[in-house]
């Protein structure tokens, strides 16, 4: 049951996320809905290494715990929350850009004068 | 309502809803609680010193530590590159428009001192920042003890280098060059430290130096020393993306 619930919310993350990616007016809530979509993805890692009644992976007083939770996952979690990290920030300084060279982040707009300044 | 109805997008929701009926059955299949661990478990038998482990110990207190840096360490080095190229990548796109725009507004007005955020703000940053400082250090050294290393102590470095210049100017006089060089300088050595291993016989960015005994500060071999050059080279990173960020707002304004 509890397994359910959990795999259920990071899935519901993921696809709230790309929803939101797919059908945002907006781009910089389209960077947002990414950050989202991104974190459901991590959970689902980070579930896939849960064991029930494992311990931290971390040796306390020199012993390590007989039963722990998968490192790997969490690892991979690691590097890929930084990565994300430096995905958004690229997002964000090529929108800082845009803004500043249209005047709007709307997305319709932004298309409409992007294809305006191919076609001349 | 018919109105509600002709307002919403169903392409994408549909799409959407297709995704999660598609995604949720694969992962309710996934046994959860106890799923099998392959290789956690040779690292985990590893450490726990068990006769006939299949991968070497490693002497690192944290399990995530030694997968993120000994035994899946060549990938660590591929995910510094990617930020590498990430932060290169933005700073790129923010300043080869807004160079012009500095120029411009130098002439008339000196930039630095434009922004004054107040002299609370200036005394906290003050305040604030060999406490970061310290805090981000003693997180990356001990990162193969207990949670945390490289990553997250470099992100506290990285607000800890900003904070100041930040706070008086509007992060105009972060240097630019001293960020460049302690950001090549770490890379070059996470390298250098993997290379000794080529030199010594043993795979690339294998752990040489002492294990030591396990939970000790100087134990776990290099990794110590690897997670304390990922933590200069992430804060580096970060500081000089926020600088870039923060110069752009200004030439802004």
């Amino acid at each position: 049951m509890l397994g359910i619930i959990l795999y259920s919310g990071a899935v519901a993350l993921i696809v709230i996320g790309i929803a939101g990616l797919v059908r945002s007016t907006h781009l910089f809530r389209a960077v947002l809905a990414l950050v989202i979509a991104e974190s459901g993805a991590n959970l689902l890692l980070m579930l896939a290494g849960f064991r029930l009644g494992g311990a931290v992976p971390i040796a306390t007083e020199g012993s390590f715990p007989l039963a722990m939770v998968d490192p790997v996952p969490q690892a991979m979690v690691l590097t890929a929350i930084v990565i994300g990290v430096g995905i958004q920030a690229l997002a964000i300084a090529l929108l800082v850009r845009v803004k500043q060279r249209y005047g709007t982040l709307e997305r319709s707009k932004v298309t409409a004068a992007m294809e305006l300044e191919l076609n001349k | 309502m018919s109105e509600l109805v002709k307002r919403v997008e169903w392409t994408p929701l549909l799409f959407s809803v297709g995704l999660g009926c598609l995604l949720l059955p694969l992962f309710l299949a996934l046994p959860f609680g106890n799923s099998p661990m392959v290789a956690g478990e040779m690292i985990q038998q590893a450490a726990q010193g068990v006769q006939g482990a299949v991968v070497d110990s490693v002497g690192a207190a944290n399990l995530v530590t030694s997968v993120v840096l000994a035994y899946r360490g060549l990938d660590t080095l591929g995910e510094l590159a990617i930020l590498f190229a990430a932060a290169t990548g933005a700073g790129m796109v923010l300043q080869s428009g807004s160079a012009a725009l500095h120029q411009n507004t130098k002439m008339h007005k000196h930039i630095d001192s434009e922004i004054n955020l107040g002299e609370l703000f200036d005394s906290a940053a003050t305040m604030l920042t060999p406490l970061l400082l310290l805090v981000g250090v003693y997180i990356i050294l001990h990162g193969h003890l207990t949670p945390g290393g490289g990553f997250q102590g470099g992100v506290v470095v990285a607000v800890a280098l900003f904070l100041p210049s930040w706070a008086r100017n509007g992060g105009g006089q972060l240097s630019h060059k001293v960020i460049s060089r302690i950001e090549g300088g770490a890379g070059a050595s996470f390298i250098v430290i993997g290379l000794v291993a080529l030199w010594q016989g043993d795979p690339f960015l294998t752990p040489w130096l002492a294990q030591g005994e396990l939970g000790e500060l100087f134990s776990a071999g290099t990794l110590p020393l690897l997670y304390l050059m990922v933590g200069l080279k992430v804060g580096a990173e970060l500081a000089a993306l926020l600088k870039y960020l923060a110069i752009d707002e200004q030439v802004q304004s």
